[in-house]
Protein backbone atom coordinates (compact mmCIF):
# COMPACT_ATOMS: atom_id res chain seq x y z
CA UNK A 1 0.00 0.00 0.00
CA UNK A 2 1.74 3.42 -1.18
CA UNK A 3 -1.57 5.63 -0.51
CA UNK A 4 -0.63 8.87 1.12
CA UNK A 5 -1.09 8.82 5.15
CA UNK A 6 -1.44 11.29 8.25
CA UNK A 7 -1.04 10.39 11.36
CA UNK A 8 -1.32 12.39 14.36
CA UNK A 9 -0.13 10.99 17.95
CA UNK A 10 -1.38 13.08 21.03
CA UNK A 11 -0.22 16.31 19.21
CA UNK A 12 0.10 19.67 20.75
CA UNK A 13 1.34 23.00 19.65
CA UNK A 14 1.55 25.90 22.63
CA UNK A 15 2.44 29.27 21.56
CA UNK A 16 4.58 31.68 24.00
CA UNK A 17 2.66 35.06 24.44
CA UNK A 18 4.92 37.64 25.86
CA UNK A 19 2.08 38.63 28.69
CA UNK A 20 3.38 42.11 28.28
CA UNK A 21 3.76 42.79 23.98
CA UNK A 22 7.33 42.84 23.86
CA UNK A 23 8.42 43.47 19.83
CA UNK A 24 11.34 45.15 20.71
CA UNK A 25 15.77 43.72 20.95
CA UNK A 26 15.58 46.83 23.65
CA UNK A 27 12.74 46.19 26.06
CA UNK A 28 13.56 42.24 25.44
CA UNK A 29 17.34 42.60 26.80
CA UNK A 30 16.61 44.66 29.46
CA UNK A 31 13.56 42.70 30.55
CA UNK A 32 15.74 39.77 30.82
CA UNK A 33 18.33 41.46 32.45
CA UNK A 34 15.86 42.23 35.50
CA UNK A 35 14.63 38.77 34.71
CA UNK A 36 11.07 40.36 34.20
CA UNK A 37 9.98 37.83 31.17
CA UNK A 38 6.83 37.09 31.63
CA UNK A 39 4.99 34.32 29.01
CA UNK A 40 1.33 33.26 28.97
CA UNK A 41 0.80 29.77 27.02
CA UNK A 42 -1.92 29.45 24.20
CA UNK A 43 -2.31 26.19 23.97
CA UNK A 44 -3.70 26.01 19.95
CA UNK A 45 -3.86 22.41 19.65
CA UNK A 46 -4.34 19.92 22.75
CA UNK A 47 -3.32 16.41 22.62
CA UNK A 48 -5.00 15.80 18.60
CA UNK A 49 -4.71 12.41 17.96
CA UNK A 50 -6.15 11.97 14.02
CA UNK A 51 -5.69 9.13 11.60
CA UNK A 52 -6.32 9.59 7.93
CA UNK A 53 -5.43 6.69 5.38
CA UNK A 54 -4.96 7.77 1.91
CA UNK A 55 -7.99 8.38 -0.30
CA UNK A 56 -10.15 10.42 2.39
CA UNK A 57 -11.32 13.76 2.35
CA UNK A 58 -11.82 15.33 5.58
CA UNK A 59 -13.59 18.23 6.36
CA UNK A 60 -12.52 20.11 9.36
CA UNK A 61 -14.79 22.40 11.25
CA UNK A 62 -14.69 24.50 14.56
CA UNK A 63 -15.12 28.09 15.56
CA UNK A 64 -12.79 31.29 14.40
CA UNK A 65 -9.49 30.56 16.35
CA UNK A 66 -10.28 27.06 17.23
CA UNK A 67 -7.14 25.57 16.25
CA UNK A 68 -7.94 24.64 12.20
CA UNK A 69 -5.70 26.62 11.07
CA UNK A 70 -2.66 25.22 13.40
CA UNK A 71 -3.83 21.98 12.42
CA UNK A 72 -3.28 22.24 8.58
CA UNK A 73 0.07 24.42 9.43
CA UNK A 74 1.36 20.94 11.14
CA UNK A 75 0.57 18.66 8.80
CA UNK A 76 1.92 21.08 5.91
CA UNK A 77 5.21 20.82 8.20
CA UNK A 78 5.33 24.51 8.04
CA UNK A 79 5.44 24.17 12.04
CA UNK A 80 6.60 21.38 14.19
CA UNK A 81 4.27 20.32 17.29
CA UNK A 82 5.53 21.35 20.69
CA UNK A 83 4.51 17.81 21.83
CA UNK A 84 3.61 14.87 20.21
CA UNK A 85 4.62 13.36 17.01
CA UNK A 86 3.37 13.94 13.48
CA UNK A 87 3.82 11.71 9.78
CA UNK A 88 3.41 12.45 7.28
CA UNK A 89 3.40 10.24 4.08
CA UNK A 90 3.39 11.78 0.68
CA UNK A 91 3.64 15.46 -1.13
CA UNK A 92 1.14 18.42 0.49
CA UNK A 93 0.31 20.92 -1.13
CA UNK A 94 -1.97 23.94 0.46
CA UNK A 95 -4.34 25.42 -1.56
CA UNK A 96 -3.19 29.11 -0.67
CA UNK A 97 -5.21 31.64 0.60
CA UNK A 98 -6.72 34.01 -1.99
CA UNK A 99 -4.06 36.03 -3.82
CA UNK A 100 -1.12 34.88 -1.20
CA UNK A 101 1.88 34.61 -3.20
CA UNK A 102 0.09 36.43 -5.82
CA UNK A 103 1.64 39.93 -7.30
CA UNK A 104 -0.40 42.59 -8.72
CA UNK A 105 2.13 43.74 -11.50
CA UNK A 106 2.51 40.35 -12.61
CA UNK A 107 0.74 38.18 -15.12
CA UNK A 108 -1.49 35.58 -14.69
CA UNK A 109 1.30 33.25 -16.36
CA UNK A 110 4.02 34.61 -14.25
CA UNK A 111 2.19 34.59 -11.30
CA UNK A 112 1.45 30.76 -12.22
CA UNK A 113 5.29 30.72 -12.72
CA UNK A 114 5.88 31.78 -8.66
CA UNK A 115 3.10 29.73 -7.56
CA UNK A 116 4.78 27.03 -8.75
CA UNK A 117 7.90 27.81 -7.61
CA UNK A 118 6.71 27.89 -4.49
CA UNK A 119 5.34 24.89 -4.88
CA UNK A 120 8.73 23.44 -5.25
CA UNK A 121 8.65 22.96 -8.84
CA UNK A 122 11.33 23.97 -11.29
CA UNK A 123 10.52 26.22 -14.25
CA UNK A 124 10.49 23.58 -17.13
CA UNK A 125 7.74 21.36 -15.20
CA UNK A 126 5.98 24.60 -14.72
CA UNK A 127 6.15 25.59 -18.43
CA UNK A 128 5.02 22.67 -19.28
CA UNK A 129 1.82 22.41 -16.56
CA UNK A 130 0.96 26.27 -17.61
CA UNK A 131 -1.21 25.58 -20.77
CA UNK A 132 -3.56 23.06 -18.88
CA UNK A 133 -4.01 25.32 -15.98
CA UNK A 134 -5.19 28.27 -17.49
CA UNK A 135 -7.27 25.88 -19.28
CA UNK A 136 -8.99 24.89 -16.59
CA UNK A 137 -9.34 28.10 -15.36
CA UNK A 138 -10.62 29.78 -18.40
CA UNK A 139 -8.67 32.38 -18.03
CA UNK A 140 -6.72 31.86 -21.79
CA UNK A 141 -7.77 35.52 -22.62
CA UNK A 142 -6.16 37.55 -19.60
CA UNK A 143 -3.61 34.82 -18.81
CA UNK A 144 -0.94 37.80 -20.27
CA UNK A 145 -2.40 40.54 -18.01
CA UNK A 146 -1.44 41.66 -14.59
CA UNK A 147 -3.32 40.21 -11.87
CA UNK A 148 -4.36 43.53 -10.24
CA UNK A 149 -7.11 43.69 -13.08
CA UNK A 150 -8.51 40.43 -12.06
CA UNK A 151 -11.78 39.74 -10.00
CA UNK A 152 -11.54 37.99 -6.78
CA UNK A 153 -12.79 35.07 -8.64
CA UNK A 154 -10.82 35.03 -11.17
CA UNK A 155 -7.80 34.82 -8.96
CA UNK A 156 -9.67 32.30 -7.18
CA UNK A 157 -9.66 29.87 -10.17
CA UNK A 158 -5.97 30.19 -11.26
CA UNK A 159 -5.05 29.39 -7.70
CA UNK A 160 -7.28 26.84 -7.33
CA UNK A 161 -6.15 25.73 -11.03
CA UNK A 162 -2.41 25.71 -10.00
CA UNK A 163 -2.23 24.57 -6.65
CA UNK A 164 -4.50 20.97 -7.81
CA UNK A 165 -2.55 20.61 -11.16
CA UNK A 166 0.56 20.03 -9.28
CA UNK A 167 -0.65 16.77 -8.10
CA UNK A 168 -0.13 16.84 -4.61
CA UNK A 169 -0.77 13.37 -2.72
CA UNK A 170 -2.48 15.81 0.30
CA UNK A 171 -4.33 18.92 -0.51
CA UNK A 172 -4.79 21.45 2.27
CA UNK A 173 -7.63 23.92 0.98
CA UNK A 174 -8.31 26.35 3.68
CA UNK A 175 -11.39 28.66 3.05
CA UNK A 176 -10.74 29.38 -0.59
CA UNK A 177 -13.87 27.84 -2.60
CA UNK A 178 -16.64 30.50 -1.16
CA UNK A 179 -15.29 33.13 -3.53
CA UNK A 180 -16.05 31.70 -7.00
CA UNK A 181 -19.49 31.68 -8.39
CA UNK A 182 -21.37 28.55 -8.97
CA UNK A 183 -19.72 26.65 -12.26
CA UNK A 184 -16.21 27.54 -10.58
CA UNK A 185 -17.58 25.40 -7.13
CA UNK A 186 -19.32 22.37 -9.28
CA UNK A 187 -15.73 22.40 -11.16
CA UNK A 188 -13.94 22.26 -7.49
CA UNK A 189 -15.97 20.01 -6.33
CA UNK A 190 -15.53 17.78 -9.44
CA UNK A 191 -11.82 18.13 -9.16
CA UNK A 192 -11.93 17.22 -5.41
CA UNK A 193 -13.82 14.42 -6.68
CA UNK A 194 -11.37 13.01 -9.04
CA UNK A 195 -8.65 12.94 -6.11
CA UNK A 196 -10.47 11.11 -3.60
CA UNK A 197 -10.95 8.72 -6.25
CA UNK A 198 -7.08 8.51 -7.30
CA UNK A 199 -6.49 7.64 -3.69
CA UNK A 200 -5.46 10.95 -2.49
CA UNK A 201 -5.76 12.73 0.74
CA UNK A 202 -8.05 16.36 0.52
CA UNK A 203 -8.13 18.37 3.80
CA UNK A 204 -10.89 20.96 3.82
CA UNK A 205 -11.36 23.86 6.14
CA UNK A 206 -14.50 25.73 6.07
CA UNK A 207 -17.29 28.09 7.97
CA UNK A 208 -19.64 26.63 4.80
CA UNK A 209 -20.96 23.69 6.42
CA UNK A 210 -22.90 22.80 2.76
CA UNK A 211 -19.56 22.99 1.22
CA UNK A 212 -18.09 20.23 3.87
CA UNK A 213 -21.46 18.03 3.20
CA UNK A 214 -20.65 18.20 -0.25
CA UNK A 215 -16.81 17.61 -0.69
CA UNK A 216 -16.06 15.24 2.01
CA UNK A 217 -17.35 11.90 3.62
CA UNK A 218 -15.56 12.62 6.87
CA UNK A 219 -15.61 15.38 9.20
CA UNK A 220 -13.63 16.43 12.38
CA UNK A 221 -14.84 19.07 14.63
CA UNK A 222 -12.19 20.66 16.43
CA UNK A 223 -13.36 22.95 19.54
CA UNK A 224 -10.61 25.08 21.63
CA UNK A 225 -8.03 23.24 21.02
CA UNK A 226 -9.46 19.55 21.06
CA UNK A 227 -10.83 17.23 18.78
CA UNK A 228 -14.70 16.93 19.57
CA UNK A 229 -16.13 15.23 16.92
CA UNK A 230 -14.57 12.72 14.16
CA UNK A 231 -16.93 10.66 11.83
CA UNK A 232 -19.06 11.24 8.76
CA UNK A 233 -19.80 14.39 7.70
CA UNK A 234 -23.22 14.22 7.88
CA UNK A 235 -23.61 13.65 11.04
CA UNK A 236 -20.78 15.99 12.82
CA UNK A 237 -21.93 18.56 10.42
CA UNK A 238 -25.37 18.83 11.72
CA UNK A 239 -24.43 18.41 15.47
CA UNK A 240 -21.86 21.31 14.99
CA UNK A 241 -24.85 23.37 13.32
CA UNK A 242 -26.71 22.25 16.51
CA UNK A 243 -24.62 23.64 19.39
CA UNK A 244 -23.65 26.93 17.20
CA UNK A 245 -27.69 27.50 17.14
CA UNK A 246 -27.72 27.17 20.49
CA UNK A 247 -29.66 23.40 20.91
CA UNK A 248 -29.22 23.00 24.87
CA UNK A 249 -26.92 19.75 23.74
CA UNK A 250 -23.64 19.64 25.79
CA UNK A 251 -20.57 20.11 24.46
CA UNK A 252 -19.15 16.26 24.02
CA UNK A 253 -15.88 15.42 25.96
CA UNK A 254 -13.16 15.41 23.90
CA UNK A 255 -12.65 12.10 22.44
CA UNK B 1 -2.41 2.46 12.08
CA UNK B 2 0.27 3.19 14.48
CA UNK B 3 3.53 5.24 13.63
CA UNK B 4 5.57 2.31 13.34
CA UNK B 5 3.35 1.18 11.01
CA UNK B 6 3.52 4.03 9.05
CA UNK B 7 7.24 4.03 8.79
CA UNK B 8 7.71 0.59 8.05
CA UNK B 9 5.61 0.71 5.35
CA UNK B 10 7.53 0.99 2.11
CA UNK B 11 6.65 3.65 -0.30
CA UNK B 12 8.09 5.69 -2.81
CA UNK B 13 5.97 8.67 -1.46
CA UNK B 14 8.25 10.85 0.88
CA UNK B 15 7.72 10.85 4.52
CA UNK B 16 7.37 13.49 6.85
CA UNK B 17 8.33 12.52 10.66
CA UNK B 18 8.06 15.60 13.09
CA UNK B 19 9.98 13.72 15.59
CA UNK B 20 12.75 12.06 13.57
CA UNK B 21 16.43 13.42 14.41
CA UNK B 22 17.67 16.08 12.50
CA UNK B 23 21.49 18.03 11.11
CA UNK B 24 19.23 21.68 10.32
CA UNK B 25 22.05 22.93 8.22
CA UNK B 26 22.39 20.04 6.51
CA UNK B 27 18.81 20.00 6.12
CA UNK B 28 18.17 24.23 4.92
CA UNK B 29 21.26 23.52 2.49
CA UNK B 30 19.28 20.47 0.49
CA UNK B 31 15.73 22.56 0.88
CA UNK B 32 17.53 25.93 -0.69
CA UNK B 33 18.88 23.60 -3.35
CA UNK B 34 15.12 22.06 -3.69
CA UNK B 35 13.84 25.65 -3.96
CA UNK B 36 16.54 27.01 -6.27
CA UNK B 37 13.61 27.59 -8.94
CA UNK B 38 12.01 29.49 -6.45
CA UNK B 39 14.96 32.04 -5.72
CA UNK B 40 14.94 32.63 -9.87
CA UNK B 41 11.42 33.37 -9.69
CA UNK B 42 11.47 35.68 -6.60
CA UNK B 43 14.52 37.91 -8.36
CA UNK B 44 13.06 37.93 -11.35
CA UNK B 45 9.34 39.17 -9.53
CA UNK B 46 11.14 42.01 -8.01
CA UNK B 47 13.00 43.11 -11.03
CA UNK B 48 10.16 43.50 -12.85
CA UNK B 49 7.85 44.54 -10.27
CA UNK B 50 10.81 47.86 -9.66
CA UNK B 51 10.62 48.61 -13.29
CA UNK B 52 7.36 47.64 -14.52
CA UNK B 53 6.16 51.23 -14.56
CA UNK B 54 8.85 53.28 -14.38
CA UNK B 55 9.68 55.22 -17.04
CA UNK B 56 13.62 54.70 -17.22
CA UNK B 57 13.54 51.38 -15.80
CA UNK B 58 16.67 49.47 -15.46
CA UNK B 59 18.51 52.71 -16.01
CA UNK B 60 18.09 53.97 -12.30
CA UNK B 61 20.37 51.06 -11.15
CA UNK B 62 22.69 53.05 -13.51
CA UNK B 63 22.04 56.26 -12.85
CA UNK B 64 21.54 56.65 -9.05
CA UNK B 65 25.50 55.88 -8.76
CA UNK B 66 26.34 58.33 -11.04
CA UNK B 67 24.37 61.03 -10.23
CA UNK B 68 26.05 60.44 -6.49
CA UNK B 69 29.94 59.93 -7.64
CA UNK B 70 28.78 63.46 -9.56
CA UNK B 71 27.82 64.72 -6.36
CA UNK B 72 30.89 62.98 -3.95
CA UNK B 73 33.33 63.82 -6.74
CA UNK B 74 32.42 67.83 -5.99
CA UNK B 75 31.95 67.74 -2.16
CA UNK B 76 35.69 66.02 -2.14
CA UNK B 77 38.16 67.34 -4.67
CA UNK B 78 36.72 70.83 -4.91
CA UNK B 79 35.30 71.64 -1.52
CA UNK B 80 37.20 69.12 0.78
CA UNK B 81 40.80 69.43 -1.45
CA UNK B 82 41.35 65.45 -1.08
CA UNK B 83 44.28 64.33 -2.64
CA UNK B 84 43.05 60.91 -4.33
CA UNK B 85 44.17 60.51 -8.11
CA UNK B 86 40.96 60.15 -10.16
CA UNK B 87 38.38 60.44 -7.50
CA UNK B 88 35.43 59.52 -9.68
CA UNK B 89 37.14 56.21 -10.28
CA UNK B 90 37.78 56.07 -6.61
CA UNK B 91 34.28 56.67 -5.38
CA UNK B 92 32.82 54.26 -7.83
CA UNK B 93 34.56 51.55 -7.20
CA UNK B 94 33.35 51.66 -3.52
CA UNK B 95 30.13 52.60 -4.29
CA UNK B 96 29.10 49.64 -6.05
CA UNK B 97 30.86 47.44 -3.16
CA UNK B 98 28.91 49.62 -0.84
CA UNK B 99 25.68 49.41 -2.76
CA UNK B 100 25.66 45.41 -3.18
CA UNK B 101 26.53 44.98 0.83
CA UNK B 102 24.04 47.07 2.01
CA UNK B 103 21.28 46.34 -0.08
CA UNK B 104 21.44 42.83 0.43
CA UNK B 105 21.70 43.06 4.27
CA UNK B 106 19.22 45.29 4.68
CA UNK B 107 16.66 43.62 2.29
CA UNK B 108 17.35 40.82 4.30
CA UNK B 109 16.45 42.78 7.78
CA UNK B 110 13.09 43.74 5.96
CA UNK B 111 11.96 41.01 4.53
CA UNK B 112 10.75 39.02 7.40
CA UNK B 113 6.95 39.95 7.72
CA UNK B 114 6.41 39.36 4.14
CA UNK B 115 8.16 36.09 3.84
CA UNK B 116 6.08 35.60 7.10
CA UNK B 117 2.88 35.71 5.09
CA UNK B 118 4.03 33.08 2.60
CA UNK B 119 5.97 30.90 4.90
CA UNK B 120 3.23 30.07 7.30
CA UNK B 121 0.98 28.58 5.14
CA UNK B 122 3.19 26.98 3.02
CA UNK B 123 6.19 24.97 3.73
CA UNK B 124 9.59 26.60 1.80
CA UNK B 125 12.76 27.22 3.33
CA UNK B 126 13.03 30.18 4.50
CA UNK B 127 16.98 30.91 2.98
CA UNK B 128 15.52 31.70 -0.50
CA UNK B 129 14.41 35.03 0.81
CA UNK B 130 17.91 35.69 1.62
CA UNK B 131 19.10 34.14 -1.27
CA UNK B 132 16.66 36.06 -3.48
CA UNK B 133 18.10 39.29 -1.66
CA UNK B 134 21.94 38.02 -2.94
CA UNK B 135 20.68 37.36 -6.07
CA UNK B 136 18.85 40.88 -6.25
CA UNK B 137 22.23 42.40 -5.28
CA UNK B 138 23.90 40.36 -8.09
CA UNK B 139 22.15 41.63 -10.90
CA UNK B 140 22.13 45.23 -9.68
CA UNK B 141 26.27 44.61 -8.77
CA UNK B 142 26.39 43.17 -12.52
CA UNK B 143 24.06 46.43 -14.19
CA UNK B 144 26.50 49.34 -12.27
CA UNK B 145 29.49 47.92 -13.93
CA UNK B 146 28.27 49.71 -16.96
CA UNK B 147 28.17 53.38 -15.13
CA UNK B 148 31.75 52.37 -14.26
CA UNK B 149 32.83 51.64 -17.28
CA UNK B 150 31.57 54.89 -18.58
CA UNK B 151 33.44 56.42 -15.93
CA UNK B 152 36.53 54.82 -16.94
CA UNK B 153 36.14 55.80 -20.61
CA UNK B 154 35.29 59.49 -19.56
CA UNK B 155 38.36 59.98 -17.63
CA UNK B 156 41.00 57.79 -19.80
CA UNK B 157 41.25 55.51 -17.14
CA UNK B 158 43.11 51.96 -17.83
CA UNK B 159 41.03 48.44 -17.72
CA UNK B 160 43.34 46.76 -15.84
CA UNK B 161 44.14 43.05 -16.78
CA UNK B 162 43.51 42.92 -12.97
CA UNK B 163 39.96 43.42 -13.27
CA UNK B 164 39.87 39.60 -13.30
CA UNK B 165 40.13 39.43 -10.25
CA UNK B 166 37.13 40.65 -10.07
CA UNK B 167 34.57 37.70 -9.38
CA UNK B 168 36.97 36.67 -6.65
CA UNK B 169 36.48 39.54 -4.38
CA UNK B 170 32.37 39.34 -5.33
CA UNK B 171 32.22 36.42 -4.77
CA UNK B 172 34.33 36.59 -0.87
CA UNK B 173 31.62 39.46 -0.58
CA UNK B 174 28.40 37.51 -1.40
CA UNK B 175 29.63 35.16 1.41
CA UNK B 176 29.90 37.82 3.83
CA UNK B 177 26.70 39.55 2.42
CA UNK B 178 24.89 36.35 3.04
CA UNK B 179 26.33 35.69 6.12
CA UNK B 180 25.33 39.21 7.56
CA UNK B 181 21.88 38.61 6.09
CA UNK B 182 21.30 35.30 7.71
CA UNK B 183 22.25 36.68 11.35
CA UNK B 184 19.64 40.03 10.66
CA UNK B 185 16.86 37.91 9.27
CA UNK B 186 16.67 35.36 12.27
CA UNK B 187 17.04 38.50 14.51
CA UNK B 188 14.66 39.95 12.76
CA UNK B 189 11.98 37.37 12.90
CA UNK B 190 12.12 38.07 16.67
CA UNK B 191 11.96 41.77 16.99
CA UNK B 192 10.58 43.96 14.76
CA UNK B 193 12.89 46.73 15.47
CA UNK B 194 15.99 45.25 13.77
CA UNK B 195 15.16 46.49 11.04
CA UNK B 196 14.70 49.50 11.90
CA UNK B 197 17.82 49.31 13.91
CA UNK B 198 20.22 48.36 10.88
CA UNK B 199 19.21 51.24 8.90
CA UNK B 200 21.03 53.43 11.49
CA UNK B 201 23.57 50.96 11.50
CA UNK B 202 24.07 50.88 7.83
CA UNK B 203 24.74 54.17 8.05
CA UNK B 204 27.56 54.76 10.32
CA UNK B 205 29.01 51.72 9.01
CA UNK B 206 28.89 53.74 5.85
CA UNK B 207 31.58 56.32 7.31
CA UNK B 208 33.42 54.38 9.28
CA UNK B 209 34.50 52.29 6.03
CA UNK B 210 36.79 53.76 3.66
CA UNK B 211 34.10 54.35 0.39
CA UNK B 212 34.40 57.84 -0.06
CA UNK B 213 37.44 58.79 1.60
CA UNK B 214 41.08 57.55 1.36
CA UNK B 215 41.93 55.17 4.35
CA UNK B 216 45.61 56.74 4.23
CA UNK B 217 43.82 59.75 5.72
CA UNK B 218 42.54 58.14 9.12
CA UNK B 219 45.15 59.44 11.85
CA UNK B 220 47.46 56.63 13.09
CA UNK B 221 45.66 56.46 16.41
CA UNK B 222 42.34 55.94 14.51
CA UNK B 223 43.61 53.11 12.34
CA UNK B 224 42.74 50.15 14.76
CA UNK B 225 39.13 51.19 14.02
CA UNK B 226 39.75 50.49 10.19
CA UNK B 227 41.80 47.09 11.11
CA UNK B 228 38.58 45.88 13.56
CA UNK B 229 36.04 46.58 10.55
CA UNK B 230 35.75 43.54 8.68
CA UNK B 231 34.09 45.55 5.68
CA UNK B 232 37.34 47.24 5.50
CA UNK B 233 39.33 44.18 4.23
CA UNK B 234 36.65 43.50 1.72
CA UNK B 235 36.56 46.91 0.08
CA UNK B 236 40.35 46.84 -0.06
CA UNK B 237 39.87 43.23 -1.69
CA UNK B 238 37.24 44.47 -4.42
CA UNK B 239 38.93 47.79 -5.07
CA UNK B 240 42.65 46.85 -5.54
CA UNK B 241 41.97 45.15 -8.86
CA UNK B 242 40.08 47.89 -10.80
CA UNK B 243 41.30 51.03 -9.18
CA UNK B 244 45.15 50.10 -8.47
CA UNK B 245 45.59 47.66 -10.99
CA UNK B 246 47.26 45.26 -8.57
CA UNK B 247 46.23 42.03 -7.20
CA UNK B 248 45.23 41.96 -3.54
CA UNK B 249 48.48 40.59 -1.36
CA UNK B 250 47.45 37.09 -0.34
CA UNK B 251 47.18 38.28 3.20
CA UNK B 252 44.49 40.65 2.17
CA UNK B 253 42.52 37.63 0.70
CA UNK B 254 42.94 35.29 3.07
CA UNK B 255 42.12 37.37 5.60
CA UNK B 256 38.78 38.45 3.69
CA UNK B 257 38.12 35.13 3.05
CA UNK B 258 38.43 33.63 6.51
CA UNK B 259 35.95 36.84 7.86
CA UNK B 260 33.84 36.01 5.34
CA UNK B 261 33.50 31.97 5.74
CA UNK B 262 33.20 32.38 9.47
CA UNK B 263 30.46 34.97 9.03
CA UNK B 264 28.44 32.82 7.18
CA UNK B 265 28.64 29.25 8.39
CA UNK B 266 27.94 30.93 11.98
CA UNK B 267 25.10 32.92 9.99
CA UNK B 268 23.48 29.93 8.38
CA UNK B 269 23.90 27.67 11.49
CA UNK B 270 21.99 29.50 13.76
CA UNK B 271 19.56 30.85 11.14
CA UNK B 272 18.90 26.79 10.05
CA UNK B 273 18.47 26.26 13.86
CA UNK B 274 16.15 28.53 14.27
CA UNK B 275 14.24 28.39 11.31
CA UNK B 276 11.59 25.48 12.64
CA UNK B 277 10.46 28.45 15.09
CA UNK B 278 10.01 30.99 12.84
CA UNK B 279 6.30 30.18 12.50
CA UNK B 280 6.07 30.77 16.09
CA UNK B 281 6.80 34.32 15.89
CA UNK B 282 4.79 35.28 13.30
Amino acid sequence: MTAPAILLDKVSVRYRIPRERIGSLKEYAIRRLKRRLYFDEFEALKEVSLEVPGGETVGVIGRNGAGKSTLLRLIARVMPPTAGRVLVRGRTAPLLELGLGFHGELTGRENVMLQGALLGFSRREMRRRTPRIVEWAELEEFIDAPVRTYSTGMAARLAFSVATDVEPDILLVDEALAVGDERFQMKCHARIEDFHRAGKTVFLVSHALAAVRENCRRAIWIHEGRLVRDGDSASVTELYHGWSVGDPVALPQAL
Amino acid sequence: MSASEVLSRPSPLPLYDSAAPRSWALEEARALWKYRGLVHELVVRDIKVRYKRSVLGIAWTMLAPLLNMVALTLVFSTILKQQIANYPVFFMTGAIFWAFFSQTTSTAASQTQDSNEIAKRIYIPRSVFVASAIGVGLVNLALSIVPLLIILMVTHFPIYTTWFFLPVAVAIETLFAAGVGLWLFTFASRFSDVREMYVVIVQTWFFLTPIVYHPAIVPPKFRFALWLNPVYYLVQTFRKPVYDGVLPSVALVAVSSALSLVVFVSGWIYFAKRAERFAFHS
